[in-house]
């Protein structure tokens, strides 16, 4: 091996191992089991990140967990991270009062980017807070909403209660010219809005296959079926994205846990195409 | 560099001792409890000399040869991994205030370890630490503490004279003899490379030097008044009858023309349930294997929660956690979990890093508490996909 070379690499840059430390400026609750955190750098430096990258996010002494950026890549602070309180760590930090500090690694991972897509129709399919991950893509594009035809965002949640985001939908809506379509797996009685799962809403949308690009982010087998129903409709494999979960602990490519077959989801994804993932999606187990 | 040198074994004390005067930890096989180990060497009585390895499918056994070989075994019973990658390290510490908002500060841990000299590590070692700078110090991401360790070691390997009924070093290409250079990079495999020839009262060692760094070795040696004499082509000849005769010992085989293809094309072959209805999920082969290389992290911290230490340690994809996310493991089924080390090993290893990821050392095989044989599972899979040659299943 090229020792020299390596050496470089070492005193060159910042370990990506060793967290940047993080002050929490505010954890918003976003619904009952969803809170987003607000982040200022210790050091005053923002975190320059691609729409679809993630980082790290340490509880000092508790834990690590990879959670996707949220927030505007144009207006990286402060860092914004929507997160689901289903864990020790992620326990931890959205406990933590304004102030504390946490570490936090990456940005890791591939983007949506969301650009190739210019000119075309837009479609973005997700579930819960699946949501969260796409935000940042679609802010990319509504950043420069005249450079794209239609832009639809298809929405399924379990409950009505659940729904993330909701206010931000409304003015998506109401101001950047984006058919949002919004459905549930359960609704209490009375419940007026669509009851469904959201591959339902696909094959219904208003949107031409021939020159759409789909972003989907949801859980896995959400993203298995809107894939296949985006396919169903016409939709060529490489101008539909998803974004990948899987077990990781470095996000750099080292630890093994991600591994897909032959992809590092942390390096290779998380943000794929349907071409690449397809035959993988439909093993299981794999 | 066709350097050849003859060194009697009454002048492995004084090899190492220079190259403990070069400032190098001298680490190799030595003898702990009933196993071969890598260890420090201090002296050449820390080898095992004189003592044999019978390894096979659940067997590890070491027994008396009879005669004064000191590498007359196949492989110790862990590889060289541990030397630059170790189960457990430190990543980095850290330190908080509590009564400052949880401000907090990380110190790295950083490698300060003398260079190691690896003496006696086999060819299928070898390979291994080679696929080890390739996966850990050959990519967008290195982990610097590996390349730490592994900067500036100097290798004297000793070619395989007698290898195990586990072996499949020659099928896999990565031996008995090692390769001169590292087939990714092109640097030289070896400082140095001994072939212990052991017949008819003759004992001696045939030294090929591999590098300038390895010359001034020898030069050294030579100038110590240690026992090294040129050797001729016909001493070279020698080695390569050695390792040519251990080569032709070896049973198991990888059909390695196919078995990449064979593995990708046998994702939901019935021989899973199979393999997973005698798999334990132990572990075991992936502790022992030279080139897995995954590992978890653990947060360490006293009882005030305000110092803690951040380690990383091996971890196995056979355990259920590997994989899991909230809402469970991907990989919930033993079937699954074999499914992706043997997959993984001999075919998505090639799409990630231009190799497979076996070296046929073996000690998946030997340590396999089922006895579970990677080549007989790779062959009945080749068999059951129709893609191997019929030749190399049989």
């Amino acid at each position: 091996m090229s020792t020299a070379a390596a050496e470089t690499r070492i005193a060159g840059a910042d370990d990506p191992m060793v967290p940047r430390r993080y002050a929490i400026t505010r954890v918003r609750q976003d619904t009952r089991d969803t809170f987003t955190l607000l982040l200022d750098p210790v050091d005053g430096d923002p975190l320059t990140f691609k729409a679809g990258q993630f980082t790290m996010l340490h509880a000092f002494g508790v834990g690590e967990v990879p959670i996707s950026i949220s927030g505007d890549p144009r207006n990286p602070a402060p860092l914004e991270h929507t997160i689901r309180n289903v864990g020790a760590v992620t326990r931890a930090l959205v406990n933590a009062h304004p102030g504390t500090e946490i570490g936090v690694r990456g940005p890791f991972g591939t983007s949506w980017d969301a650009a190739d897509a210019a000119g075309h129709d837009v479609v973005f399919v997700t579930g819960g807070i699946g949501l969260a991950p796409l935000r940042p893509a679609i802010l990319d594009v509504l950043a420069e909403r005249d450079r794209y035809g239609k832009v639809l965002l298809l929405y399924g949640s379990r409950t009505p209660d659940d729904i993330l985001y909701g206010d931000e939908m409304r003015r998506w809506a109401d101001l950047n010219d984006v058919n949002v379509q919004m459905t549930v797996d359960n609704a209490p009685y009375g419940y007026q809005g669509k009851v469904g799962f959201v591959t339902e809403l696909i094959t219904r949308a208003g949107f031409d296959p021939r020159r759409a690009w789909a972003f989907v982010c949801g859980p896995e087998v959400m993203m298995r079926s809107a894939a296949s129903a985006l396919a169903g409709r016409g939709l060529p494999a490489h101008r539909i994205r998803l974004s990948m979960e899987r077990s990781m602990k470095c996000g750099i490519g080292l630890c093994g846990h991600c591994q897909l077959r032959d992809l590092f989801i942390c390096v290779d994804g998380p943000v794929l195409d349907y071409a690449r993932l397809e035959p993988l999606m439909n093993v299981r187990e794999l | 560099m066709g350097d050849i040198r003859i060194l009697q074994p009454s002048g492995l004390d004084s090899l190492i001792g220079v190259l403990h005067e070069r400032g190098y930890r001298v680490v190799g096989p030595t003898l702990r409890g009933d196993a071969i180990v890598t260890g420090e060497i201090r002296a050449a009585s820390d080898l095992p000399q004189g003592v044999g390895d019978l390894q096979d499918a659940k067997t590890y056994r070491l027994h008396e040869r009879g005669d004064q070989a000191y590498f007359g075994f196949a492989a110790p019973a862990q590889s060289s991994k541990p030397v630059f990658f170790p189960a457990e390290e430190v990543v980095w510490r850290g330190r908080r205030d509590h009564d400052n908002d949880g401000h907090f500060t990380v110190e790295r841990d950083a490698v300060d370890e003398p260079p190691v000299a690896l003496l006696g590590v086999r060819s299928c070692d070898l390979r291994a630490v080679q696929i080890h700078d390739q996966v850990l110090a050959g990519r967008s991401h290195i982990d610097a503490h590996y390349v730490g360790r592994r900067d500036g070691t100097f290798v004297v390997a000793v070619a395989c004279s007698d290898p195990a009924a586990s072996c499949f070093c020659a099928s896999m290409g990565t031996g008995p003899r090692p390769a001169e250079n590292d087939p990714q990079t092109g640097a030289p495999s070896y400082d140095l490379l001994l072939t212990e020839v052991l017949a008819d009262g003759d004992h001696r060692f045939i030294l090929e030097v591999g590098t300038d760094r390895g010359a001034d070795v020898v030069a050294a040696l030579a100038a110590s008044g240690a026992p090294v004499t040129r050797g001729t082509d016909a001493d070279q000849a020698d080695a390569i009858a050695v390792t040519d005769a251990a080569a032709a010992l070896q049973t198991r085989v990888v059909d390695t023309a196919h078995v990449h293809d064979v593995l990708r094309a046998s994702a939901e072959s019935p021989r899973w349930e199979d393999v997973a209805s005698r798999c334990l999920a132990c572990t075991n082969c992936t502790l022992v294997c030279p080139t897995c290389f995954c590992t978890t992290v653990q947060d360490v911290s006293d009882l005030t929660g305000d110092s803690a230490e951040r380690h990383r340690v091996w971890d196995s994809c056979f355990s259920e956690s590997f994989s899991y996310i909230h809402g469970g493991p991907t990989r919930e089924s033993t079937k699954a979990r074999y499914r992706q080390w043997i997959t993984h090993k001999l075919s998505s290893w090639e799409d990630q890093f231009g190799m497979l990821g076996c070296v046929g050392c073996g000690r998946c095989i030997t340590w396999c508490p089922a006895g579970i044989d990677i080549t007989e599972e790779a062959a009945a899979l080749g068999r059951m996909s129709g893609l191997a040659t019929p030749a190399a299943t049989t």
